[in-house]
């Protein structure tokens, strides 16, 4: 048990070599589509709308596609099953994600400059928990639009769950949810940690060796 | 560690990384552009050598049906060949139509009243034993109005109303199997007779709705109005007469069984069930003939509270729109349109229902018949269900504005079995004598509100579409759009070989007694300060030539044709004042003129009539005081 312990301590302890480091980097970088381009996108398609009706959601702002005058559009819509307005000041997700990511920006800096498989260890973990609670929230807050409906609403739908992830019927409309470019820059980012995580672990499990510092 | 070790470690970690890229990358997934699902057809397409075929009418050769299209607030009446779906000819109705001159003469002018403006919805062609017989068609407006039109001549030869009481006659008009009556009522109840003032609080208990029988002359079309019925402040929408067993009585939607008010889309939305009201209208008419009711706004009204047993209410389904009778009049079909569900009621349960007071409450002394007892089906047709049309052997064919389709269904068996997308939101749909007692089937047109990006761009007012769907065969088959003037609410579809129009008014029956039909009997006569000018109109000259008058003259014209050829029309436009008369071979028309400026105003002939049209001109000459 003792020798287990020792020997973790040493492996976290173990400074990162320059690949890890360099992935961390790109992870940090990977960040900045992140934040100003569209994590998910729903598509609405009916027999009215052949062209579809899009909803770009930002880390801190949706956006309506057509200048913003699909997201009118959904909103006068779902004004007939008595939905919630889709309005900015609901998502409470449009203040603390820009603040999370940026956060996350500087603790891979941090862990770029003073690195060790510890630090790397603290936000890979504390990465993949950012994704998982943000992904819930998400799902939570297409729950709580679902079934949030006005009982006085003219056309009464039974509470539903608008797609997570893939495309669904509701009434006349065919939905689409799919996750958009800062989605996939943030799974990259996930990806390079966990690469990181990978090649120093390995790396460090030699001892006397620089961890994951590859050939040469 | 050797080099090759080195290398060959390094590599394998290089091959995982990019099997976790590569991993990722599968993982990216967008959304379509286009709808994907299955049921959905991307737009209504059709077959085109099918759909070529069967629509082509070559230059020269006829159309087999006329569609009467309604033009909604144009006020008008849009007369289309099908299957060609090429519009005719306009009938105006109750807007002025400079193209005809109408609205502009002395008699249109009378008949248009105060108003230039009407909101048309639901031509009615009459009837003789249930089918089509060629004679009239009747047209409400929102404004209390319902006119008829002459199909000897497509003219629009009466308007009655705005008539007592009524309020936004959108239920209207709907005509019974003999053409015995048409039906007004009121969308928007108010406090009657009109001019009352009543606080919008006071709705639900002070303000009414109104159903009116509107007799129909047998012999001359007249119409006159036959009774009114008082009815809750419900929004009374649409209308069907019964037939067959159903015969006798009206058939009336309604929404707004909360009698509510401020925003009606929600407030008007909340009860599962509105309803259909049934109304006896031959024990109405013998009511009124015997003098019973209450005299409000100079009219008898017969209030069902005091009068029972003609007036009953059948639960529908959730805000009904159109009510629609079975060509053999056993089945009423009612379309709740917030519900996925068209829901049809049998007569002979209707009636055995009110035999056996079969009641569940009242609503106004009214009494409401029970739900299941007087229910046949619930027909699952999609997702807002709005009219119903009918072809033969008991198909029917129900439209679907959320959908934007038509549905085809199976009276009897209710089974659904086709489905054919409309672009886009349809809202009425009429059959080839879609609603008469023997539907012709063959053909149907879908009536739609939205028709973007299927037409050139015309700018942001865009038409309407009437798309021509194919009914011959098992599965229904969209062959035309066609793009439409506003506003399209309902159509009639007659076959074309009912239609007996004149071409030319026989000389002899030109009764007008202004009418000259010799170029020496024109001239002008004076009594005091009225003038009457006697003119004759024919090719290619305009008799008399000049006329002088004097400022402060009241100048009437009386404007005869005198050709005998078809489609020689003359017009008669008067510069710089507001005349614009357009005279039919064989027709006369008048019109006045209270000359109150001098000068010399040409007029001349505006229709195109012969190689010396140009030459066809004369000088209203007017000497100051």
């Amino acid at each position: 048990m003792r020798s287990f312990i020792e020997k973790t301590d040493r492996i976290l302890k173990s400074p990162l070599g320059l690949g890890p480091r360099g992935l961390l980097l790109l992870a940090c970088l990977l960040l900045v589509p992140a934040l100003v381009s569209p994590l998910w996108r729903l598509t609405m398609f009916a027999p009215q709308y052949q062209e579809g009706l899009r909803l770009d959601i930002y880390s801190y702002k949706l956006e309506g596609g057509n200048h913003g005058q699909d997201a009118r559009e959904i909103n006068l819509l779902n004004h007939y099953i008595g939905m919630k307005d889709l309005a900015a000041e609901d998502f409470t997700e449009f203040l603390w994600l820009p603040f999370a990511i940026g956060t996350f920006g500087l603790l891979f800096l941090r862990t770029v400059v003073l690195g060790t498989l510890g630090h790397l260890v603290d936000v890979t973990v504390l990465f993949a928990y950012f994704a998982g609670f943000s992904l819930w929230s998400f799902a939570h807050k297409l729950w709580w639009y679902g079934h949030n409906l006005d009982p006085t609403a003219a056309v009464k739908v039974p509470p539903f769950m608008p797609p997570l992830l893939g495309g669904k019927q509701l009434a006349n409309f065919e939905v689409y949810s799919y996750p958009a470019l800062a989605s996939y820059a943030l799974g990259g980012a996930f990806l390079a940690l966990l690469l990181s995580l990978f090649l120093s672990w390995r790396a460090a499990r030699r001892p006397g060796q620089v961890a994951g510092s590859g050939p040469g | 560690m050797d080099q090759m070790t080195r290398l060959s470690k390094w590599s394998k970690r290089s091959l995982a990384a990019a099997g976790l890229v590569a991993g990722a990358l599968l993982l990216v997934r967008c959304a379509p552009s286009a709808p994907t699902g299955a049921k959905k057809a991307p737009t209504a397409a059709s077959d085109l050598q099918v759909a070529a075929m069967k629509t082509y009418v070559a230059p020269g050769d006829l159309d087999e049906y006329y569609l009467f299209s309604s033009g909604g607030h144009s006020g008008q009446v849009y007369v289309y060949g099908v299957p060609s779906m090429r519009h005719l000819s306009t009938i105006p109705v109750f807007s002025p139509y400079p193209g005809t001159g109408y609205g502009f003469d002395d008699d249109t002018k009378k008949m248009l009243g105060r108003f230039t403006w009407g909101d048309a919805h639901h031509p009615a062609l009459s009837e003789t034993n249930g089918d089509y017989d060629g004679r009239w068609l009747f047209i409400n407006e929102m404004n209390g109005r319902i006119a008829r039109i002459d199909l000897r001549d497509f003219k629009t030869k009466e308007i009655i109303g705005p008539v007592a009481n009524i309020s936004g006659n959108h239920g209207s008009s709907f005509v019974t199997p003999n053409t015995e009556y048409a039906l007004m009522s009121s969308r928007f109840s108010i406090p009657i007779p009109k001019g009352t003032y009543a606080p919008i609080e006071k709705y639900a208990a002070t303000y009414k709705g109104i159903a009116a029988g509107i007799k129909i002359d047998p012999k001359s079309g007249a119409m006159t109005l036959g009774w009114e019925v008082l009815l809750p402040p419900f929004d009374w929408d649409l209308g069907d007469a019964g037939k067959g067993p159903s015969d006798g009585w009206f058939f009336l939607t309604a929404y707004n069984a909360e009698r509510a008010t401020g925003k009606l889309e929600v407030t008007a939305s909340q009860r599962d069930r509105d309803y259909i009201v049934a109304i006896n209208w031959r024990d109405a008419e013998k009511h009124a003939k015997a003098g019973e009711g209450d005299l409000i706004g100079g009219v008898k009204v017969l209030d069902p509270k005091k009068i029972p047993g003609f007036v009953y209410l059948m639960p529908c389904g959730k805000s009904p729109h159109g009510v629609d009778v079975s060509p053999d009049g056993h089945w009423i079909v009612g379309s709740g349109k917030l519900q996925g569900v068209t829901t049809v009621f049998n007569m002979e349960k209707i009636l055995t229902a009110i035999r056996n007071k079969d009641f569940t409450g009242e609503e106004d002394g009214i009494p409401v018949l029970k739900y299941e007892s007087i229910k046949d089906a619930e027909v699952q047709v999609g997702l807002g269900p709005l009219h119903t049309q009918f072809g033969p052997d008991n198909w029917a064919y129900t439209s679907l504005f959320v959908d934007s389709a038509i549905v085809k269904w199976k009276l009897g068996t209710w089974e659904v079995v086709d489905k054919v997308p409309m672009s886009y939101s349809i809202g009425h749909l009429a059959a080839a004598e879609g609603d008469t007692m023997h539907p012709k089937g063959k053909y149907l047109v879908g009536l739609n509100k939205l028709s973007h990006g299927r037409h050139l761009s015309v700018g942001p007012s865009q038409p309407e579409s009437s798309q021509l769907v194919d009914i011959s065969e098992e599965k229904m088959k969209l062959i035309y759009d066609a793009f439409t003037e506003p506003e399209p609410h309902y159509a009639q579809m007659i076959k074309a070989d009912k239609i007996h129009a004149i071409e030319v008014y026989p000389k002899e029956e030109n009764k007008h007694p202004l009418a000259v039909w010799d170029v020496k009997d024109a001239g002008v006569t004076r009594q005091g300060d009225k003038v009457i000018v006697k003119a004759v109109l024919v090719r290619s000259t305009i008799t008399p030539t000049s006329v002088e008058v004097k400022e402060g003259d009241t100048v009437t014209f009386a404007l005869t044709n005198i050709e005998q050829t078809t489609d020689e029309l003359h017009g008669f436009g008067l510069l710089d004042w507001n005349v614009n008369i357009v005279v039919d071979p064989g027709e006369t028309k008048t019109f006045t003129l209270k000359v109150d400026r001098p000068g010399v105003f040409p007029y001349y002939c505006t229709n195109f009539c012969s190689a010396l049209h140009q030459e066809m001109q004369g000088y209203l000459v007017v000497k100051p005081k």
